[in-house]
């Protein structure tokens, strides 16, 4: 069977035919003739630069194919195609949806698995801007700020890091992830591959308006990347790729209501899509649950600021597991505990569902799920599936 | 070395051009940059210069960096000087000088052409700011009136575009006629702008839609034939200017189409089947779909009379000197120099229209005329395809290029919009079906209720399909300012 590949295809009703994508391509990939504007899928590299010069948002159109679309049937076209089934053995990641680099992919699938099927992205959900960078040419970011979140006497290591773009475009949403390059080569004298890390701010910016961005890092021990971040000085320079990710996003209706379960820095894209909501909809919205469990609260990341966000905007339960004296609470523990609460937000349709965390979270989120779903008559593998058909589960996990 | 990607803040005009080390050009520019900033704030009306405008704005000329979307104070906006990156070893695509090095500095024997050119490219960019200045009070939506300020900006940085040459490659008089592009006026008795059609006014937004819809594609195939110019300085500014054009061309094709869609939905929600029950559809808030054709008349017509006459010896000078290029020129494949092709223009014998061949070379205007008539037929046919999908049964279409024309062969005689010769009384009686009449007008007017709500649409207008830079239906493209 031949390998699935995205296509570039241009909605034939939206289009104006100014032909503007046609004179920036590079490749000359984009052609018409009386009646369409179309893509050349053996010669387009997925550059992009076609996507930012049109007026319409027509060109921002991709579908996964085994066979890709003619130019002829393209030309023939009155409206886009549906996208079809794609059959894949390895799911997202050979269909390279999330990210065009087979390795980024491969990771993002990965990180993805625990969802149990093909990640769907919210059906409101902004269009994603992917791969705008890569390896072969990377943004160059300077690091604006380098700021521990957890008590020097934790022995947990979290930093938020603030990235410049200065003058590059940059557009990345809430819960998608960009690459880290770590300076250097590995064994072989290659250089090394990027680390993926996902981003902590809205996109309009950690600070409104400024071309930045921040990203939430634990320092791990021997940890080539984390270590090469967590010691980034202001002013240093960092190569970065992406952005990543076309699934893990918020929906852009205000009206939707969020249950975000996280642990550690998996609370990077939750505190992405809070302060996007801040920033947005404010307290107005159908509102947003947070379970986030840590050892303890200077272990936290953005345990003060988190305190300050109003409860009628965010809902939080913070939970830890290594108060001395206290009995361990971990995140599902206090899920049955607001099990009604929980059971009342799974059975709207109006739900979305964000798990982040390290991978041990899964399997206790999971059981949790399962009894919560079982309490309202809901066999949780079907609720699931229906969810995440729908858009409305996600789960990144590592 | 001069960074000529990105955009250089280090003057007060934004620019790629250097313009910090060309200190005689940059004096220049600042001093008529003042005349500039009253221009703009004597026309467009206070609240709309303080409000918030999500604008895009270029921090780069390369395709990754020119749309960076953020709100601005439309007085704030940076105009500036931005010319598309030079194309290596380029060469002149036409004419007696096809195959020479593209021109870096006016060549002597054409400077009057070419400055006479760029003057009147320059004249129609500020005069549709001014044809449109009070179309903010009466916007449908924050999205049509963020549009509408877009379009407005980027006339705006298209006569910077233009007074850049001038001030660059023309010396004084250069300069002299910069001052008068901010003289002119749009309608105005001593002064008028150059071209008829940036003379009339532009009173609702139906009309501003037609008018971003012809008219604009009229500049902007008039820029596709600058762009291919032999002076290269031009040909880079031109081609830079399309990519805004485009949002012009955007903003027209569905402001127009988004109109005729309301207007087939509310008929179907109140099960009219008659395009023609006129009273009914008005009387239900929205345009019904004949008004809307002669409203597509009469922008059509107008436009037409843009390209002059269909021979002209001005055009195949300026094509054989290599001032200007045909559209698409680097694409057609034949000797770009035209010196035995022939043309086939319109010509009235006996009162009979009749198309008959002429050396290609003089019939450059109408080459373009028709380049122009099959780009503009498009979005017809894709307006034809929302009225098919709503189920009402209307065709729009292009009147014939003889109709209501004063410039040409065609403008001695009365034609109806078959392109039937037809006598006076005939044209009379038919008039008021072709072309709007002051109740239409009127009509229209009675609409044009400014909607300010975030999300929300007046009565006669569909909501668009996508939002600007991906945003949701709801998003507040103005932040208007309450005095």
């Amino acid at each position: 069977m031949n390998k699935p590949l995205k296509q570039h295809l241009i909605d034939p009703e939206i289009c104006i035919r100014c032909y503007t994508c046609e004179m920036t391509c590079p490749l000359e990939a984009i052609e018409h003739d009386d009646n369409n504007v179309v893509v050349d899928a053996s010669k387009c590299n997925f550059c992009m630069d076609c996507i930012p010069v049109c007026p319409t948002g027509s060109i921002d159109e991709w579908r996964v194919v085994n066979d890709p679309y003619s130019l002829d049937e393209q030309f023939e076209w009155t409206e886009l195609p549906e996208q079809e089934d794609i059959q894949t053995a390895g799911g997202e990641a050979e269909t390279g949806m999330e990210a065009l680099d087979e390795a980024m992919a491969a990771l993002l699938a990965d990180a993805h698995a625990g969802a149990g099927g093909k990640a769907k992205a919210p059906a409101s959900a902004s269009k994603p801007t992917v791969n705008m960078y890569n390896l072969g040419k990377p943004a160059e970011a300077t690091v604006q700020g380098n700021y521990r979140l957890t008590a020097e006497e934790s022995d947990s290591d979290v930093r938020h890091i603030i990235l410049d773009l200065g003058g590059l475009p940059f557009p990345v949403l809430e819960g998608q992830s960009v690459g880290i390059i770590p300076p250097g080569t590995d064994d072989a004298g290659k250089p090394h591959l990027p680390r993926l890390y996902s981003v902590s701010s809205p996109r309009d910016g950690e600070r409104p308006n400024f071309n930045n961005l921040s990203l939430t890092v634990k320092r791990e021990e021997n940890g080539l990347c984390s270590n090469y971040v967590c010691d980034l000085q202001k002013g240093d320079k960092v190569q970065l790729t992406g952005p990543f990710g076309a699934t893990f996003l918020m929906p852009e209706d205000s009206q939707a209501r969020l249950l975000m379960i996280c642990t550690g820095t998996g609370s990077a894209p939750m505190r992405a899509f809070t302060m996007r909501r801040q920033r947005t909809v404010g307290a107005k919205s159908g509102g947003m649950v947070m379970f986030f469990g840590a050892r303890t609260p200077d272990s936290l990341p953005y345990f003060g600021p988190l305190n300050k966000v109003p409860e009628s905007l965010l809902k939080k339960h913070l939970v830890f597991s290594r108060i001395p004296g206290a009995q361990k609470e971990y995140v599902q523990d206090r899920m049955m505990v607001e099990e009604e609460a929980v059971a009342e937000m799974i059975a709207d349709p109006n739900t979305h569902i964000y798990i982040c965390g390290l991978r041990g979270m899964e399997e206790g989120v999971e059981k949790a799920m399962t009894n919560i779903a079982e309490s309202i008559g809901q066999p949780w593998g079907a609720l699931r599936d229906t969810m995440r058909n729908e858009g409305r589960y996600h789960v990144e996990t590592y | 070395m001069l960074d000529l990607i990105n955009v250089s803040y280090d003057t007060q005009i934004p620019n790629n051009v250097g313009l910090s080390s060309d200190k005689r050009v940059l004096k220049a520019l600042e001093k008529w940059h003042p005349g500039y900033i009253n221009w703009w704030s004597d026309l467009i009306p206070q609240n709309f210069q303080q409000s918030l405008v999500y604008l895009r704005t270029a921090v780069s000329v390369d395709p990754k960096g020119w749309a960076k979307f953020d709100y601005v104070k439309m007085p704030e906006y940076r105009w500036g000087v931005l010319l598309a990156p030079q194309v290596e070893n380029r060469t002149i695509p036409c004419g007696e000088h096809l195959g020479e090095p593209a021109w870096q500095e006016v060549p002597g024997e054409y400077r009057n052409l070419l400055k006479r050119l760029i003057v009147i490219q320059g004249d129609t960019e500020p005069a549709s700011v001014e044809q449109q200045r009070f179309l903010g009070l009466t916007a449908p939506s924050l999205y049509d009136m963020r549009n509408l300020f877009q379009v407005n900006v980027e006339e705006g940085r298209h006569l910077w575009a233009m007074v850049y040459l001038l001030h660059k490659y023309f010396g004084r008089d250069g300069r002299e006629e910069a001052d008068d592009l901010l003289l002119r006026s749009s309608g105005s008795e001593e002064a008028p702008r150059m071209l008829g059609a940036f003379n009339e006014e532009t009173p609702d937004w139906l009309s501003f839609f037609m008018f971003t819809y012809f008219t604009d594609r009229d500049g902007k195939m008039q820029l596709e034939s600058l762009a291919q110019s032999g002076f290269d300085p031009l040909s880079r500014t031109c081609r830079f200017m399309l990519t805004e054009e485009a949002h012009h061309m955007f903003v027209g094709e569905t402001g127009v189409g988004r109109t005729i869609q309301k207007t087939c939905e509310v008929m179907k929600a109140n099960g009219i089947d008659d395009p023609y029950d006129i009273d009914k559809i008005r009387s239900l808030g929205v345009i019904d779909l004949p008004t809307i054709q002669k409203k597509l008349n009469l922008h059509y017509t107008l436009s037409l009379d843009l390209f002059g006459q269909e021979v002209s010896t001005n055009a195949a000078n300026a094509f054989n000197a290599g001032i200007k290029g045909r559209y698409m020129e680097h694409r057609i494949k034949d000797d770009h120099k035209l010196t035995e092709d022939t043309y086939k223009v319109w010509d009235l014998v006996d009162g009979n229209l009749v198309q008959h061949d002429v050396p290609a070379l003089t019939a450059i205007n109408m080459r373009l005329r028709d380049d122009y008539s099959r780009d503009a037929a498009g979005g017809v046919t894709r307006w034809n395809k929302i009225i098919e999908k709503t189920g009402v049964e209307f065709e729009m279409k292009l009147p014939h290029e003889a109709f209501n024309r004063k410039i040409g062969v065609f403008a001695e005689k009365l034609f109806d919009p078959e392109g039937k010769l037809v006598s006076g009384a005939e044209y009379d009686d038919g008039i008021k079906n072709w072309l709007p009449t002051h109740a239409d007008g009127d009509f229209i007017q009675s609409l044009m209720k400014p909607v300010t709500e975030p999300g929300k649409y007046a009565s006669w207008i569909a909501p668009p399909k996508v939002g600007i830079d991906n945003k949701p239906g709801d998003f507040e493209y103005v932040k208007l300012h309450m005095a």
